[in-house]
């Protein structure tokens, strides 16, 4: 597990400021890639160039995308009375936000989103985020407006805890990723192909900067590194649905999760094969993913210029995009061991 | 022309996944190319001619479908996704065949109840692949994450032709054979491109025209009607000959491509109609916002039952479609001014 995984889960990096986020990536790979630039949407790239390699061969130039950006709240404006308007960056559900906490800016103002108590509240049905304040303890606008500012980015207030099993945090969707790249950079020994790392923003927008970077790097071939959601806690219901079996396709500790097919990608039979074959050799579980719900880096880079193939390899994780997350530290473990045997044994025949 | 339809129709190939009818397409267009390759996607690129203006036409290979997810244990019903726009109202009963040849059967657990009336969503319906040998243990969990393709055989009657994926198998027809009309002979440059993945949102086109760079592009897919009964507001009708569009909801077709198409129409004496369609968009969409934007417009080729397994279209407008596309290519390629 990558040291920098609590820095980067707890720090604030709602699409369109990625800033603290880039600062660790930044100070992470340092040494351990070349051509180090920040793009003009703000992705990182870098390069780890491949083993020398045989002359007769083309190097495979494999790129491999991590998102740094998390859903959160952009600051919208200030009631009279102190309290502070705000709208979603990203899939939030509205259901969560009662009741939670937040921290806003770059000097992280904790806030509260504000509930009315229960006895003067019981039909409350769930309240719309445009009717949903934040209380940071101002009693008047400019008391407000001294700490925070219109534009300030707003993330949940969770620490990262670490257990013997799992870890629990935020936006590991997509910081866990970001921590795989790192893990895969610092890996001491080259890989047979060129890895161009590729630390995207804006992703939870619409796979904004992944689209950029791999218009710009160009690679041969692109995997993405993702979090996707666990679906293995029953569904609190009254009645259990008699139609149905709950068979859980995507749990925690059962490996990386293969996408087939999501909204805005399906991945290439032969490369699936390829990686699914890779697993096995390995001794890898592995899971699959193929709803319609959600999208990825994927979906933008592989409609990229003339093209590329592109798979995705996902970290299982429940209640994505919510204040707590958890994953399972064998996962971790295993996705970034795929990963690493892809990369040493992939080829030109194998998509 | 109806042989190579059939072979064409009956193929297996939902979006991401069409590498049979690729193989297929390339051994029928092989000797009528200049030069063939595969982009980044699996879009097949065959190059007629040399020099000229550069034109590229579109035809999809990819067929709507739908995505097993996962078998429960207990009943061995696979889950599914959709793949492409379905209609649920087709749904019970029909049969869709997997890529080793399996056939399934789609279920609703209350069809003969409440299925009667309501139309369920995607979700509350089951493939049945079960095959006898489920009393031996669990049966196999292949089928989880695979794709199939709705499943029927095509048939002729009187001047029609019915059949899945004529959207856009007959588009591929066209283009298939205006190449062995052209047989070679143009004084463009020409990229005919049997596209992947449009029903999923044109991704096949928007890679090719990419790689291609084209002065012109020209999309080949079918269009709606408005001669049911059920009366689609739509000026379109089979026997009408070649639908020439001027919209639709992804693409305004630049009136000189238009005008090009209508003159060429005209000046052979080849049947036409003018097409307005508000229910989808085609591959020239794609083509048109490509780099620094293409003039991009759409011969069609009418058809009844869009996206049910029923597709009905006209023998004589498929011809017209050939005809004014050869007519249009082996011309130097010039809009109007």
């Amino acid at each position: 597990m990558n040291s920098h995984l609590r820095a980067l889960s707890e720090a604030i990096g709602v699409s369109g400021k990625e800033d603290a986020v880039r600062k660790i990536v930044l100070s992470a790979i340092d040494g351990h890639a070349s051509d180090i630039k920040i793009d003009p949407m703000g992705s990182v790239t870098g390069r780890k160039k491949a083993s020398s390699a045989d002359p007769l061969r083309e190097t495979l130039r494999v790129m491999i995308a991590a998102h740094m950006d998390e859903v959160g709240f952009m600051l919208m404006g200030f009631d009279g009375d102190g309290l502070i308007r705000f709208t979603a960056i990203g899939g939030i559900d509205d259901r969560i936000l009662p009741g939670m906490r937040v921290k806003i800016g770059d000097n992280h103002v904790p806030g509260v989103i504000v509930w009315t108590p229960i006895h003067k509240n019981r039909e409350q049905a769930v309240v719309k985020m445009s009717n949903l304040r934040i209380d940071i303890g101002a009693t008047s606008k400019d008391e407000a407006a001294d700490r925070v500012k219109r534009g300030d980015r707003i993330a949940f207030d969770s620490q990262f805890v670490e257990g013997d099993t799992y870890l629990r945090g935020k936006s590991f969707d997509d910081r866990v990723g970001c921590a795989l790249l790192i893990d895969l950079l610092q890996h001491e020994a080259p890989y047979p192909v060129e890895v161009l790392a590729a630390f995207t923003v804006q992703e939870e927008v619409g796979l904004r900067g992944a689209q950029v970077a791999a218009q710009t790097l160009k690679p041969d071939l692109a995997i993405v590194l993702e979090n996707t959601a666990a679906n293995d806690m029953p569904d609190p219901v009254d009645e259990p649905d008699e139609e149905r079996d709950p068979a859980p396709q995507c749990r925690l500790g059962a490996g990386p999760v293969l996408t087939v097919m999501d909204p805005r990608l399906i991945v290439n039979p032969k490369l699936l094969a390829f990686v699914r074959r890779t697993a096995e050799k390995e001794g890898i579980a592995y899971q699959f993913k193929s709803i319609l719900a959600g999208g990825t880096d994927g979906g933008s880079i592989h409609i990229a210029n003339a093209g590329i193939p592109t798979a995705v390899i996902s970290m299982p994780c429940r209640y994505l995009h919510r204040p707590s997350s958890v994953i399972h530290r064998r996962d971790y473990a295993d996705v970034l061991k795929l990963v690493k045997a892809i990369l040493h044994s992939v080829s030109k025949s194998d998509f | 022309m109806k042989e190579t339809l059939k072979k064409l129709v009956e193929a297996w190939g939902p979006s991401g996944y069409e590498h049979h009818v690729r193989d297929l397409i390339r051994a029928e267009v092989e000797p009528y190319a200049d030069d063939i390759r595969v982009d980044g996607l699996g879009n097949l690129i065959c190059r007629v001619g040399q020099g000229g203006t550069k034109v590229m036409i579109a035809a999809h290979m990819d067929e709507i479908g739908v995505m097993a997810m996962y078998q429960e244990k207990k009943s061995g019903y696979l889950r599914f996704t959709n793949i492409g726009g379905l209609l649920n109202t087709t749904m019970v009963g029909g049969r869709v065949k997997f890529e080793d040849g399996t056939i399934g059967v789609i279920g609703y657990s209350d069809y003969f109840g409440s299925g009667r009336t309501n139309v369920p969503e995607l979700d509350h319906f089951f493939i049945d692949v079960s095959d006898g040998s489920e009393s031996n243990g669990d049966a196999p969990q292949d089928k989880a994450a695979r794709p199939a393709v709705f499943w029927r055989t095509m048939e002729e009657r009187g001047t029609r032709w019915i059949a899945k994926s004529m959207d856009d198998r007959v588009g591929c027809l066209v283009a298939i054979e205006t190449m062995r009309r052209l047989n070679k002979q143009t004084p463009n440059e020409l990229y005919f491109v049997f596209t992947v993945q449009e029903e999923v949102g044109l991704r096949g086109a928007r890679t090719a025209a990419y790689g291609v760079d084209p002065d012109l592009a020209i999309a080949l897919d079918v269009t709606a009607t408005g001669d049911l009964v059920q009366n689609l507001k739509m000026g379109i009708k089979l026997g009408g000959g070649a639908a020439i569009k001027v919209h639709d909801t992804g693409l305004v077709v630049p009136p000189a491509v238009r005008d090009w198409m209508i003159a060429r129409a005209e000046a052979d004496g080849i049947p036409y109609q003018l097409e307005l369609l508000t229910l989808g968009t085609t591959d020239a969409a794609a083509a048109q916002t490509s780099r620094a934007g293409v003039p991009s417009g759409a011969i069609s080729i009418p058809c009844r039952f869009v996206h049910t397994t029923s597709e009905t279209v006209e023998i004589s407008d498929v011809e017209a479609c050939v005809r004014l596309l050869e007519g249009l290519l082996k011309n130097p390629a010039a809009l109007p001014q």
